[in-house]
C-alpha cells in the first residue's frame, strides 16, 4: 500500500513554495481545511494564488493568511465578509478574480477529470465573458472556460482511511471533492483517520487515488458564520 | 398599501407548485419558505450542496457542517441529500430545478437582470447567481419597485453590470406582480392592495403594458 498518512502537519506541506496556485475546499467557513491553513500561516509561504469559493473572515479561515500578507491573488465566487480583504483589495495589494460559483466548481472538476476546457452558459453577456470564445449550441450562446491548474489542493473531510478514501459530512462537502480531484498534490485533513477496511466502500465519496497525503486534524474549531436558530420556548 | 418583505414573499409562495425543486436566493427570497401552501410537496435546494433543506435548527442544535448558501445554519428534512458543488450546479444547469427566486438591483423590460455589482462600491461577487440565471427556465425576481432614492428598478435597459440576459419571467415587488414578455415588455398582472395603477405606471421606467383590468393581489 502506498504510504499516505502524515503524522505531522508540517510534513503535509512539503514542497509548498512561494508563488504557487493552491486550492482550498470549503464554503464560507464550513468544511475548510483549518489545520492546513494554520500550518501555512506558520510556514509563511508567500505570494500565493488561492482558489477558494470564499476568502474567510477576519481572524479565521483564509483571513489569517490574508492578514499575514501571504496571498497575492484570490480566485473566488463571493468574498466580502472580511474587512482586511476589502482593505487589501481597495488598496490594490490583493488581486481578485471573481468567477460564477458553478463555473468555479466545474473548472475544478474538469481539472480533476482530464477535461482541459468546456462551454457553459453562465456569464454569457456579462463582464465574465469578456475575451472568451463564444459558441452557440441549440440556439444558446455559451462561453469557453478552462480547467484550473493547482499545485496543491487542501481539503477537509469527515472521515478518511489510510488509503486516502474520503467521506464528507453534510454541506461541509461543497468544493472539497472536486478540489481533491484537481490538486497535483492533494492534502486531506480529516476528523477521524481509520485503518484501511474500516469504511464501507459503498459509502466512499472520493476514492483514495485522488488523495496524496492524509492526516488527522489536531483541532477543528468549526466556526459558524451565521448562527440562525429557532428559539425554544 | 405597499407590501412589506413578508408580503412579497407570501405572494411569491402562491406560485409554488406541487413536486417542484426550488432554489431561493438570499434576502426576501429566503422568506418564501415560510409561506408554502398546505398540501403541496416541494424541496428546497441550496447551491452549496443540499436538496431537502429544512428550517433553522432549534437553539443548541446548530451544526457548522449544515448551512445554506447564505452561510446560515439550517436543518435537513426527511428525504434530503447532500452533494458537492459541481453536482449542485449540474442540476441547476441541466434544468432539474423548476423555480429560482432571487433579488435584483435592476431588471429590464426584456428580462435582463443586474444584481451583483455596483461600480465604485466594494464588489462581493456573483456567487451562484450567474449560473442560476443563465440556465433556469423559471426565474422570479423579488425586489422593491424603486431604489432608496425613489428611482424605478424596472428599466428599459439595465445601467448596472449584467448578471444574465433575457432570463427573468416574473417580478413581484412591493407594489405589483409583473410578467415579462419578449415583445410587450413588463405586463402588469396584479397590484398590491390599495396601490393604484397610476402609481405603478409612474414608478416603472421600462415598457409597461397595462391591461384594462388589473386585480388586487389576494394574500
Amino acid at each position: 500500500m502506498i504510504r499516505k498518512v502524515i503524522t505531522n502537519v508540517e510534513d503535509a506541506l512539503d514542497g509548498l513554495e512561494d508563488d504557487m496556485t493552491i486550492m482550498f475546499g470549503g464554503f464560507g467557513l464550513s468544511g475548510i481545511p483549518e489545520n492546513a491553513i494554520a500550518a501555512i500561516r506558520k510556514r509563511g509561504t508567500k505570494n500565493l494564488t488561492c482558489i477558494s469559493n470564499n476568502a474567510g473572515i477576519d481572524g479565521f479561515g483564509l483571513g489569517i493568511l490574508l492578514e499575514n500578507h501571504q496571498i497575492k491573488k484570490m480566485i473566488s465566487s463571493y468574498v466580502g465578509e472580511n474587512d482586511e480583504f476589502e482593505r487589501q483589495m481597495l488598496s490594490g495589494e490583493l488581486e481578485v478574480e471573481l468567477i460564477p460559483q458553478g463555473t468555479l466548481a466545474e473548472r475544478c472538476r474538469a481539472s480533476g477529470s482530464g477535461i482541459p476546457a468546456f462551454f457553459t452558459p453562465a456569464g454569457y453577456g456579462t463582464e465574465v465573458a469578456e475575451g472568451k470564445e463564444v459558441r452557440v449550441f441549440d440556439g444558446k450562446p455559451h462561453i469557453l472556460e478552462h480547467a484550473f491548474e493547482a499545485s496543491f489542493a487542501f481539503v477537509k473531510a469527515w472521515k478518511g482511511d489510510e488509503t486516502g478514501n474520503l467521506i464528507f459530512k453534510g454541506t461541509a462537502r461543497n468544493f472539497n471533492p472536486v478540489m481533491a480531484m484537481a490538486g497535483k498534490i492533494t492534502v486531506a485533513e480529516v476528523e477521524e483517520l481509520l485503518p484501511a477496511g474500516s469504511l464501507d466502500p459503498n459509502s466512499i465519496h472520493i476514492p483514495g487515488v485522488f488523495v496524496h497525503r492524509i492526516f488527522k486534524g489536531e483541532m477543528f474549531e468549526k466556526r459558524i458564520e451565521q448562527r440562525t436558530v429557532i428559539k425554544r420556548n | 398599501m405597499a407590501l412589506d418583505k413578508n408580503g412579497i414573499a407570501k405572494r411569491i409562495a402562491q406560485e409554488l407548485q406541487d413536486g417542484w425543486y426550488i432554489n431561493l436566493g438570499i434576502g426576501i427570497p429566503t422568506l418564501v419558505a415560510n409561506y408554502v401552501k398546505e398540501g403541496i410537496k416541494i424541496e428546497f435546494q441550496s447551491e452549496n450542496g443540499i436538496l431537502g433543506m429544512g428550517p433553522f435548527p432549534l437553539e443548541g442544535e446548530e451544526d457548522a457542517d449544515l448551512i445554506n448558501a447564505g452561510k446560515q445554519t439550517i436543518t435537513s428534512l426527511p428525504g434530503a441529500s447532500f452533494f458537492d458543488s459541481s453536482m449542485s450546479f449540474a442540476m441547476i444547469r441541466s434544468k432539474k430545478i423548476q423555480l429560482t427566486v432571487l433579488g435584483a438591483m435592476e431588471v429590464s423590460d426584456n428580462g435582463d437582470i443586474a444584481n451583483w455589482k455596483i461600480p465604485g462600491k466594494m464588489v462581493k461577487g456573483m456567487g451562484g447567481a450567474m449560473d442560476l440565471v443563465a440556465s433556469a427556465d423559471n426565474i422570479i425576481v423579488a425586489m422593491q419597485h424603486t431604489n432608496r432614492k425613489g428611482a424605478s428598478k424596472l428599466l428599459k435597459k439595465c445601467t448596472l453590470p449584467i448578471t444574465g440576459l433575457g432570463c427573468v419571467k416574473k417580478i413581484v415587488t412591493d407594489l405589483a406582480v409583473l410578467d415579462i414578455h419578449p415583445e410587450f415588455g413588463f405586463i402588469l398582472k396584479e397590484r398590491a392592495p390599495g396601490v393604484s395603477v397610476d402609481e405603478i405606471v409612474a414608478k416603472t421606467d421600462g415598457k409597461l403594458m397595462v391591461p384594462e383590468n388589473v386585480p388586487e393581489m389576494s394574500l
